[in-house]
């Protein structure tokens, strides 16, 4: 692919940025020319992302300067960034919910008069979506629309408000790989007009597969670029690693197990009503035994996270029947089913798991308060926890953090191994693990899975929901599928390809929640 | 049960109602702003108090009318500036402008109780007498209240078709999110607060100038709290309003109905009307109608770096 | 465990003294404020102040009289308190207020032959109940995901008094002759003791016990730990297996039914009679001084004893140089203000 021979559309020279913590970029030159897919890649925390959004605005940085067309610009907020016809796609999409798609498009429209013309908005979008295959109804309401399509909405935003430079940061993480692909296609057609791309992601086989030019990031500094013609897995691998290849993540596959004769979860034609009235459960028959990872494969939003509030008991079983361990649980209630051994590494740790401004030693005591109450509640016995707490750590290898540190000073990763220490310290014999390695550092992440692998191989069941197919395949012994609230497929690892499992996650097309 | 009845139930249901409609809108304005006003009462007193005193200093109800809309939207500021600009609970920020509504226009009407007024001038719509069932007394109201429905009107206009409203509802919604868009939050919140305090003031002057005539301590007698359970019972939507503000002041003229006609009703009952039927329909709507709220309602917003 | 008691007396030492100095500051600030608006009203502002302090200060009848009104304020301020662990919010001390007295009310005119050592506890008992149904109805409500509590609380607070008023007007009015409507007369077994010869009675005893027992519940059990979860993450609670709806309607139930004992004990000390409107907003006040205590005891107790001064102060300038009573809400709205306008980033945006 010919790199278009004017200057560059935007030059970044000398960016430094520090943090409290951590140096996130250290003196960053770096071009991005018109009618070009410009991909930096690197692992979680290599500074890309705080790259771009200095870029755009939301960061200052501390020094180095930014230069459009040849002209140094002081860009000091997503305003001036916008001005100037940079746009960005976050993760989390800045749309509004409540609001029409022409609504939040409107928004973002540089000259929008004081009284918009509904009507010429909607055909403005139209022309838009039509010419670059990014289909949505204008009039839709944004809560309505599937990640996929809000995603679209989020590029016509920009398209709209007349930006030529576009950063799309981790745009494929809500995607099967059927949308990704139709994504890269909308790409091309952008980058084929003269737009610069700059896409930024961890995965390595998508940027060999869209990018033309590849940056590699590494602790805040460039450790290179590339051409696509120049690139391969090994060469990209060896930039963003000092080291070789990172950490094995397979673990070390499961011999054959006996299998316990009763199943320690079993659903039978459990179907649930999601809050919202989003995705529901539908007719959902599975069993997990002891001493098995069971994977759960599924865009976000197919239904995973009701899967786990039902067998938590948060979430009541409209039909079916769930059984624990062999007794009818259909009707417990979440304490209860606590009590009788389930533990769960939520979703988001912070927001879900723990209480953020309690300590360490108050949220491990709220894990188990019966076991820790004495005189029927009057008082507790806060020695024991302190013990519990040191024996659960030393169980898994780490040290304690100081008691009295609140959870929500820890990091992302001392924090997800407080709750692991809290729920697996319990000695559970079902785990519920909703996306335990999201946002974590390599070794953080890496603990992690060894973790669930170490409690599995003692017998423990595991219901692993993930969306890193990679993970599925390394930890899992059994997989399912989840797509619009039902289990498509159950197979071995060995016995389905990721080809395959793609397909089953996103059905025929966009998997639209209803 | 005549139709004469009917009819005076009717004509006083939306001269009751009218006061009601106001601050239920600039409520409206206010919570698609994403904050919640509980001050209410307050400016509705300091509405009704300031409005009654410069009408009676000068003898233009309208003067008052007018000073009393000025009054009520300086005064909401300061529960704007609380909120806003130094980041407070929108609760307490709102109860402390309630504590002060409630004694400010305590203090400003001590000299006038038992004073009486001529308020508002009353017109019937031409050719209302010459129907068979209606009479001159019925359907005679002072100009707010013809005024009322138009508001609701605009006030839905300006929400929903202009650049204004849009900038407005998408603070109230995601603060981070109009900021990113380049919407000043701040100052949205400040002009949204100002519009309430307006039309609030207003709705108080409207009880003292054109209802009662008079000014007692507290006499809006909690319609400010109504006014905020009514946004909620019309879904944030200002045309829905108008059933609401419809619905109290039916209950309103029932009351001062049932007591004329002799019905041995006690008035502390018929006065509970209002406020258990808010609560009812609250109840029986209650749980659909909370994820038409804004998103960010009764969020404070930190801003950004 | 003896050294971090030494590092935590110190603290708080440290932390109190900070506070008394931000409180007096505050004090110092509002008064001033508060006496320019006397100014403006025509009066004089240092006159009133001295009478103020010279009564309520200086007087033993006048202290006295502020430790009356203090009662019900400590009350209902913990009314209030209580479910804000759970971030609760419930402005509906005003309500069950009038409902423990309505219902205590009902047992002292309907058991007149009880005896005082029965009477006493069956007040505390009715008191409880009847402001404690109240609020949890409105904890139901909530639980169930119907109605937030703070509309549901602010509406009750308007159909109380409407309830109390049907009663003393209709059902319950004495036949005595008197310039307003009230009930008969509590019999004397119904009339809660007084202490010290003074007007300040048993409420004093229930207030304080209340108070000991909030700190002790929400520091020291392992209920307290759980509503204090509710209110720091209501999700992570839910899924810890603590059953939310359940203690919402208790611990609203338990609030309602503190501010209930202020109710019983205003009728059934003070007056020995229901009026209507009996109360100055009691319920309101409460729920200022347990927002700008933050929920803390101390604090609770300092700010209940400091509007209580106010409160008196109120009524004697309302003899003594006319000014109305509502007036006060001027004060506690300032006081108010100048505590909301001072808070600072609670949180920095994390960068």
């Amino acid at each position: 692919m010919d790199i278009v021979e004017q200057g560059p559309l935007v030059s970044l020279r000398g960016i430094s940025k520090g943090f409290p913590n951590v140096q996130a970029n250290d003196s960053v030159d770096l071009d991005f020319f018109r009618g070009e897919i410009h991909a930096l890649l690197g692992e979680n925390g290599a500074g890309k992302s705080t790259l771009m959004k200095i870029l755009y605005g939301f960061y200052r940085a501390d020094r180095g300067e930014i230069m459009v067309n040849g002209e140094r610009q002081n860009i000091r907020s997503p305003l001036d960034a916008r001005r100037l016809r940079i746009g960005m796609v976050f993760q989390t999409f800045t749309l509004i919910p409540a609001l029409s798609v022409a609504e939040n498009v409107a928004l973002y429209l540089p000259h929008l008069p004081a009284i918009p013309g509904r009507a010429r908005i909607a055909r403005q979008i139209r022309e838009v979506s039509l010419r670059y295959g990014l289909d949505v109804d204008p009039g839709a309401t944004v809560r309505d629309l599937c990640i996929g399509d809000q995603q679209k909405v989020e590029v016509l935003k920009l398209l709209l408000a007349d930006a030529r430079v576009l950063i799309f940061d981790e745009a494929t993480r809500v995607l099967a790989p059927h949308e990704i692909e139709s994504l890269f296609a909308v790409l091309k057609r952008l980058r084929d007009d003269g737009y610069s791309i700059v896409f930024i992601t961890h995965k390595l086989r998508e940027v060999l597969a869209c990018a033309d030019r590849i940056t590699v990031m590494r602790r805040g500094r460039i450790a290179g670029t590339l051409s696509c013609s120049e690139a391969t897995e090994n060469t990209l691998i060896s930039l963003m690693f000092e080291a070789a290849a990172p950490a094995e993540m397979r673990t070390a596959a499961p011999g054959q197990r006996t299998v316990s004769a009763t199943p320690s979860l079993e659903l039978r034609g459990v179907s649930a009503k999601a809050r919202g009235g989003q995705t529901r459960l539908k007719e959902i028959d599975l069993e997990l035994h002891s001493g098995e990872i069971l994977g759960v494969a599924g865009v976000s939003g197919n239904g995973q996270r009701e899967l786990g509030d039902v067998i938590l008991g948060l979430l009541p079983c409209a039909a079916g029947q769930k059984l624990l361990f062999g007794e009818d649980a259909t009707r417990w209630s979440a304490g209860h089913i606590r009590r009788s051994g389930i533990g769960f590494i939520p979703e988001e740790p912070l927001a879900m798991g723990v209480v953020p401004w309690m300590t360490v030693l108050q949220n491990a005591a709220l894990g188990d308060l019966e076991k820790y109450s004495r005189c029927g509640g009057l008082a507790l016995d806060w020695s024991a926890v302190r013990a519990d707490v040191e024996r659960s750590y030393g169980a898994l290898g780490l040290s304690a953090p100081g008691p009295h540190t609140q959870a929500r000073a820890l990091s992302g990763g001392n924090l997800q191994r407080s709750i692991l220490a809290r729920e697996l310290g319990r000695l559970p014999r079902l785990v519920v693990a909703s996306y335990p390695t999201r946002g974590l550092d390599v070794v953080s992440a890496t603990s992690a899975r060894r973790l669930l692998a170490t409690i599995r191989d003692s017998g423990a069941s595991v219901l692993l929901v993930s969306e890193d197919l990679d993970e599925l395949y390394g930890l899992s012994d059994r997989l399912i599928v989840l797509f619009e609230g039902r289990i498509v497929r159950t197979a071995f690892p060995r016995d389905i390809s990721r080809e395959e499992i793609g397909h089953l996650m996103t059905g025929t097309g966009c998997g639209h929640a209803q | 049960m005549t139709w004469t009845f009917l009819w005076s139930v009717l004509s006083g249901c939306i001269m009751y109602g009218v006061p009601l409609l106001y601050a239920t809108l600039g409520e409206v304005i206010g919570q698609r702003a994403g904050m919640v006003n509980l001050g209410l009462e307050g400016i509705l007193l300091v509405g009704a108090s300031i409005g009654f005193v410069v009408t009676a200093k000068t003898g233009n109800a309208a003067l008052g009318v007018i000073v009393a809309m000025a009054a009520g939207g300086l005064f909401n500021l300061l529960y704007a500036f609380l909120a806003v600009t130094r980041r407070a609970n929108q609760l307490a920020s709102g109860l402390a402008l309630m504590f002060f509504g409630i004694g400010l226009s305590a203090l400003i009407g001590k000299a006038y109780i038992g004073t009486r007024i001529v308020g508002l001038a009353r017109y019937q719509i031409p050719g209302i007498a010459q129907l068979p069932w209606a009479s001159k007394t019925l359907f005679n109201y002072d100009v707010l209240v013809y005024l009322a429905f138009p508001m609701a009107i605009l006030v839905w206009w300006v929400l929903f078709r202009t650049r204004w409203g849009l900038s407005l509802r998408a603070v109230g919604e995601s603060p981070t999110a109009a900021f990113a868009a380049g919407r000043r939050v701040s100052l949205l919140r400040y002009q949204a607060q100002f519009l309430n305090g307006a039309l609030s003031g207003l709705a108080g002057a409207h009880l003292s100038l054109a209802l009662a005539m008079s000014w007692t301590e507290g006499m809006t007698g909690g319609r400010g709290f109504i006014a905020v359970a009514l946004v909620i019972f019309s879904r944030w939507h200002p045309l829905r309003a108008i059933a609401g503000a419809l619905l109290f002041g039916g209950a309103v003229t029932l009351q001062l109905q049932l007591q004329a006609q002799g019905t041995d009703v006690s008035p502390f009952l018929l006065n509970m009307i209002p406020y258990v039927l808010t609560l009812g329909v609250l109840v029986v709507w209650g749980g659909v109608r909370r994820f038409a709220a804004p998103g960010a309602l009764g969020r404070v917003y930190y801003g950004e770096d | 465990m003896r050294s971090r008691l030494k590092v935590l007396s110190d603290q708080v030492r440290r932390g109190l003294a900070s506070a008394a100095l931000r409180y007096v500051l505050i004090l110092l600030i509002a008064l001033a404020a508060y006496g320019a608006v006397l100014l403006m009203a025509g009066k004089d502002p240092v006159k009133a102040y001295g009478d103020i302090v010279k009564f309520t200060l200086g007087t033993s009848y006048g202290l006295s009289e502020v430790i009356v009104r203090m009662i019900p304020l400590l009350l209902t301020a913990v009314a209030v308190a209580l479910p804000s662990r759970l971030g609760l919010i419930n402005v509906g001390g005003e309500g069950q207020l009038y409902m423990g007295a309505w219902l205590a009310t009902w047992g002292a005119i309907t058991f007149t032959a009880l005896p005082a050592i029965a009477f006493v506890p069956l007040l505390i008992f009715l008191g409880f109940v009847g402001g404690g149904s109240w609020a949890a109805v409105a904890g139901l409500l909530r639980a169930k995901g119907w109605v937030n509590e703070t509309i549901s609380t602010l509406l009750m607070n308007y159909v109380a008094p409407l309830i109390v008023g049907y009663f003393v007007y209709g059902a319950w009015r004495s036949a005595e002759s008197s310039a307003f409507p009230q009930s008969p007369a509590f019999p004397p077994a119904a009339r809660l003791p007084r202490l010290f010869g003074t007007r300040i009675h048993l409420g004093l005893v229930l207030a304080v016990l209340v108070l000991a027992i909030y700190w002790f519940v929400m520091q020291r059990t392992a209920w307290g730990l759980r509503m204090r979860a509710i209110g720091g993450n209501p999700e992570a609670a839910r899924r810890l297996g603590i059953r939310l709806g359940w203690y919402i309607v208790i611990v609203l139930f338990i609030a309602g039914g503190i501010a209930g004992l202020a109710g019983m004990a205003e009728v059934s000390a003070l007056h020995g009679r229901l009026r209507s409107g009996f109360s100055p907003g009691y319920g309101f006040v409460g729920f200022m001084i347990s927002w700008l205590a933050g929920g803390s005891p101390l604090g609770m107790l300092l700010m209940s004893f400091l509007l209580a001064v106010i409160f008196a102060g109120g009524s004697l300038l309302q003899v003594t140089q006319g000014v109305p009573f509502a007036a006060v809400n001027v004060l506690m709205a300032i006081i108010l203000f100048i505590v909301l306008a001072q808070i600072r980033f609670a949180r920095r945006r994390r960068a």
